[in-house]
């Protein structure tokens, strides 16, 4: 599945099995910074991937005409304008998140799935595809830290955007919300999706017989 | 005076602890803890770098952007700021500084887009910070930075001979030992 260059196939590389945050550890800051609240770290993701869909097609739209020698700091203002627009934006539209996100937001700029993405792919391909992988990655991104928030929430405050999800006497675990939290939550759940990788290898080796190694 | 600018350092360097606290510099916290010796190149490299940026930053906010209402220019103006910095100190140490250049090495070309800088510019900048705060908060957070980077990297050195269940090899056990020591450095917190 990896090396299907169909435009579904580079989209599901991106959002699955390279999953920036549950796969590759790429743009770990905002990833455990932000993901105290559900709401929190679907705000942020939506940020990123709007910051990275944009940039990406504009460099490939341009991408004829970069010169290989001073890309990185095109790259590097394209990506900072953006960021500014979305922060500007989510000041005018939803300011009391913005509040929460704080300088997390300006930070974007180095987050390290956007120049990632642009350095190895848009800057290569055309805008469709381009548009595809931003599209995969991007979401891929805000998955990981929905699934992340939504862990830590739950345990934390024992809801889910800000719903209910266990029985009336559940005591919250305010650690959980709490930096050590975001640690120890983001650790168990990379340990879970090794193991079970590690649990697919062995059952497919289990089924050839031993011949595949 | 010295008492609050003391506050200051302690409070950057320990109590709201920048990788442990913040989670600014993630990706070098785990990526270059590895060793002890690397983790200390790579802490000093920051903590120079982190003082010059925020002393540039703050000039350039007090006399170019906030005199001229160019505000909106904030993030696009501090990164590169940042990133001519980085090349700058490269060139110069290359050229005059040959042990430290080898010291440094490899991590000053990755500290451009490491979050802690550009994230301390930004919080010195919302504080208001006078010039010799904004020093001193620098230095406060670079001596965080390579505290954390150093236990870690001390910490990392002993799990290489324990005996993990396989799934958590690697970046997992080296989040969970953060996630353990942000607890220890949660101590600090009533401090201030």
């Amino acid at each position: 599945m990896a090396d299907d260059d169909s435009l579904f196939g580079t989209f599901i590389r991106g959002c699955w099995v390279q999953n920036p945050v549950l796969r590759l550890l790429l743009g770990m800051c905002p990833t455990l910074a932000v993901t105290n609240t559900a709401v929190n770290g679907l705000v942020m993701g939506g940020a990123t991937l709007f910051v990275l869909v944009c940039s990406a097609m504009l460099i490939s739209l341009f991408r004829r005409f970069i010169p290989a020698k001073v890309r990185i700091p095109i790259f590097i203002v394209v990506v900072a304008t953006f960021v500014t627009i979305a922060d500007y934006m989510l000041a005018a539209f939803i300011p009391e998140i913005h509040k929460i996100l704080g300088i997390f937001v300006p930070l974007i700029v180095v987050n390290c799935i956007i120049l990632g993405r642009i350095e190895a792919f848009a800057s290569k391909n055309g805008v469709v595809q381009s548009l595809a992988d931003a599209l995969g990655s991007g979401l891929g991104f805000t998955l990981g830290l929905l699934v992340l928030a939504s862990i830590r929430e739950a345990l934390g405050f024992g809801t889910i955007f800000g719903y209910a999800v266990f029985w009336a006497g559940f005591k919250p675990m305010l650690v959980m919300v709490l930096p050590p939290g975001a640690f120890l939550t983001l650790g168990f759940l990379i340990g879970f999706m090794n193991w079970y990788d590690q649990r697919q290898a062995k059952l497919a080796c289990v089924e050839c017989g031993g011949e595949c190694e | 005076m010295i008492r609050d600018l003391f506050i200051l350092f302690f409070g950057a360097a320990v109590v709201n602890n920048f990788v442990l606290y913040r989670f600014l510099g993630i990706c070098p916290f785990l990526g270059v803890s590895k060793k002890t010796e690397s983790a200390a190149g790579m802490g000093a490299a920051v903590t120079f770098v982190m003082t010059l940026a925020n002393l540039a930053t703050w000039l350039v906010y007090n006399y170019v952007l906030e005199p001229n209402g160019l505000l909106f220019l904030q993030i696009v103006s501090y990164i590169l700021i940042i990133a001519t910095l980085v090349q700058l100190i490269e060139m110069y140490m290359k050229k005059y500084q040959q042990v430290l250049f080898k010291a440094f090495g490899i991590y000053l070309p990755l500290i451009t887009t490491n979050c802690a800088i550009l994230g301390l510019t930004l919080i010195n900048t919302i504080d208001g910070n006078d010039l010799i705060s904004t020093v001193v908060f620098a230095l406060g957070g670079g001596a965080g930075f390579t505290l954390a980077l150093l236990i870690m990297s001390g910490i990392r050195e002993r799990l290489e001979l324990a005996d993990l269940p396989k799934p958590l090899e690697g970046a997992p056990i080296a989040l969970i030992t953060a996630g353990i020591l942000a607890m220890a450095f949660g101590g600090f917190g009533g401090m201030l």
